[in-house]
C-alpha cells in the first residue's frame, strides 16, 4: 500500500505541476481556468492523501464552485470581445521569470536547510480535528470574529459597488409599492 | 453498521443506474406521450412509448457528430463526459440497502462535490462548440446553481446534523426509528427541488429549454448528445436516489430486505418528480434566485437550527 500512496502522490504532484504551467500556456480563458481547476483538484486528492478526508473532498467542492465562477468572471474581464479571442496569460516576461526563479530559490533552500523534526508518537486517530484544533482551537473567538468582519466586508463591498441602491428601486422617498427592477425577480415585490 | 461493499458492486453500480435512467425515462415518455397523443390504447402502443427513449438513443448512436467553427473540443468534450461520470461518482456513496459502493467518512459533502462537477460540466459543454445559443444555455445553468446550490447545502447538512456524522451509512442508521423526513419536512422538500435543479431538468430545464433552441445541448449531435442527455438522466436518479438514505429511512423497513426497500424508495420519489414535472412550469432562473434566497435559504436555516436544539437536547 505504502508504494500505492507513492504512486498516487506523484502521478498526482506531476499533474498538478503540469495543469499549473498549462495555466500560462493556454491561449484561450476558459482553458486557463479549468487548467487551473485541475491542478486544484490534484492538490485535493494530496491533501486525501494525508489522510485530510474532509479538507481533501471540501477543496474538491470549493475550487470546483470557485473555478466555475471565476470562469465567467474572466472571460468578462478580457480586454478583447468576451475573451473569445486568443489571448495569452502572461506579460513582463523577463521580470516574471526572474521574480519566479528567485521566489523557487528561496523556497526549496528552505525546504532543504529547515531542521525538519522527526515524528513522535504515532499518527492520529482523526488528523482532521487535530489540525483544526491545532489552527484555530486557542483562537476561536479570533476566528469567529473574523468571519464575521469578513462576511460584513462582503455585504458591505457589494452595497457600494451596485449601481442600483434602494432610492433607484423604491423612489426618492422609498414609498414605491413596487420595486422599479430591471429584471423582476420571483418575489412579485 | 454499513461496511462496504464487495468490489464487484463497482462495476455492477453504472449498469443499476443506467438501467434506472432508463426505466425512468420510459416511464416519462409513456406520460408524455398519453399528455401529447392520449392516453395510450393498448398495451402494446404503451409499450412501444416506453421504448421511446431507447430507440432514440439508438438512432443517436449512429448519428453523424455535429462540427462546429473554431469550437473548444478539448473542454467542449470533457464537460459531456464529466456529466455521467461525475453522476456515477456520486452514485458511490449511494447505499443499496444497507451498504454502498464505498461509505468514506465525509460522504455527504463527497457527494455535494461531485455534483458541483456535473454543475460545470454544464458550462464547458455550453463553451464547446462555440455557439452564442449554447453558451447562454451553460451561463443559465451557472446562474440556476447559485440560487440552487446554498438551500441545498443546507438541507443536507440538516440531515448530518441530525445523524451527527458526514457519513452516509450512519445518517442510514440514525433513522432506525423515525425517517428524518418526519421532523425535517422542509429539508426534504427543498431537497428534492434542488434534485430536479441539479439534473437541469423539468421545472428547472431552463438552461436546456426551446427559448434558446435547446441551450446548452444545442449543438450536441451525435454519441455526444447521447452521453450528456443521458448523463442527466443518470444524474436525476442519483440526486433522487440520495434522498432515500438521507430523508427516507434508508434500506429500514418491515418484511422485505434492504436494497428492496431502497428500490421501491427510489422509484417512488423518481415516480413522484416525474410526474410532478408535468404540473409545474420552466421557472427562469432570476424568479428561482430571489425565491431561493429570500424564503428558502432562511427556511432551511430554521429547519436546520430546529434539528441543531433537538439534537443537542437529545
Amino acid at each position: 500500500m505504502a508504494v500505492l500512496g507513492d504512486v498516487i502522490f506523484w502521478v498526482l504532484a506531476l499533474l498538478a505541476v503540469a495543469s499549473g504551467v498549462m495555466v500560462f500556456r493556454f491561449d484561450s480563458m476558459a482553458r486557463a481556468t479549468y487548467a487551473l481547476l485541475t491542478s486544484l483538484l490534484c492538490v485535493g486528492g494530496e491533501v486525501l492523501l494525508l489522510g485530510l478526508d474532509y479538507l481533501g473532498v471540501v477543496i474538491v467542492l470549493m475550487m470546483t464552485i470557485e473555478m466555475a465562477i471565476m470562469a465567467v468572471f474572466m472571460v468578462m474581464y478580457m480586454m478583447n470581445p468576451a475573451g473569445l479571442m486568443p489571448m495569452t496569460m502572461v506579460h513582463n516576461t523577463k521580470g516574471a521569470a526572474v521574480i519566479c526563479g528567485a521566489v523557487f530559490a528561496v523556497l526549496a533552500a528552505g525546504i532543504l536547510l529547515a531542521p525538519w523534526p522527526s515524528r513522535r508518537g504515532r499518527p492520529s486517530h482523526d488528523p482532521t480535528m487535530d489540525l483544526g484544533l491545532s489552527l484555530m482551537g486557542p483562537q476561536m473567538l479570533t476566528m469567529m470574529t473574523l468571519g464575521l468582519t469578513l462576511f460584513a466586508t462582503i455585504v458591505a463591498t457589494v452595497v457600494l459597488a451596485t449601481r442600483r441602491g434602494r432610492y433607484d428601486r423604491f423612489g426618492d422617498d422609498l414609498r414605491s409599492r413596487t420595486a422599479d427592477d430591471p429584471v423582476r425577480g420571483g418575489m412579485s415585490r | 453498521m454499513s461496511d462496504a461493499a464487495p468490489l464487484w458492486t463497482t462495476v455492477i453500480l453504472p449498469v443499476a443506474l443506467a438501467l434506472a435512467a432508463v426505466v425512468t425515462a420510459g416511464f416519462d415518455a409513456v406520460l408524455s406521450g398519453s399528455a401529447e397523443r392520449g392516453p395510450a390504447g393498448s398495451v402494446r402502443e404503451a409499450g412501444l412509448r416506453a421504448v421511446a427513449p431507447l430507440r432514440e438513443a439508438l438512432r443517436l448512436l449512429v448519428q453523424q457528430p455535429r462540427r462546429t467553427t473554431a469550437a473548444d473540443r478539448l473542454l467542449g468534450r470533457l464537460g459531456v463526459v464529466l456529466v455521467p461520470v461525475a453522476a456515477v461518482l456520486a452514485g458511490a456513496v449511494l447505499p443499496w440497502g444497507l451498504r454502498s459502493v464505498s461509505d468514506p467518512s465525509v460522504g455527504i459533502v463527497w457527494f455535494n462535490a461531485m455534483e458541483a462537477l456535473a454543475w460545470a460540466a454544464v458550462w464547458l459543454v455550453g463553451w464547446g462548440p462555440n455557439s452564442a445559443l449554447s453558451l447562454i444555455g451553460g451561463y443559465r445553468f451557472l446562474a440556476q446553481g447559485l440560487a440552487y446550490e446554498l438551500p441545498h447545502m443546507f438541507a443536507i447538512t440538516t440531515a448530518a446534523l441530525g445523524a451527527e456524522s458526514l457519513r452516509v451509512g450512519d445518517v442510514v442508521a440514525a433513522q432506525d426509528g423515525l425517517w428524518f423526513v418526519v421532523w425535517m419536512p422542509v429539508a426534504f422538500l427543498v431537497y428534492l427541488l434542488s434534485a430536479l435543479a441539479m439534473a437541469f431538468w423539468g421545472p428547472f430545464g431552463h438552461p436546456l429549454s426551446g427559448d434558446a433552441a435547446g441551450g446548452a445541448a444545442a449543438e450536441l449531435a451525435g454519441v455526444d448528445r447521447l452521453v450528456f442527455l443521458g448523463g442527466r438522466w443518470l444524474l436525476l436518479v442519483v440526486t433522487a436516489g440520495f434522498s432515500v438514505p438521507l430523508f427516507l429511512g434508508g434500506g429500514h423497513g418491515p418484511l422485505l430486505p434492504g436494497w428492496a426497500w431502497t428500490v421501491i424508495k427510489t422509484a417512488g420519489v423518481l415516480a413522484l418528480l416525474v410526474a410532478a414535472r408535468r404540473a409545474l412550469p420552466v421557472l427562469r432562473m432570476e424568479r428561482y434566485m430571489e425565491v431561493a434566497w429570500m424564503v428558502l435559504v432562511p427556511l432551511t436555516l430554521l429547519q436546520a437550527l430546529v434539528v441543531a436544539v433537538v439534537v443537542l437536547n437529545r
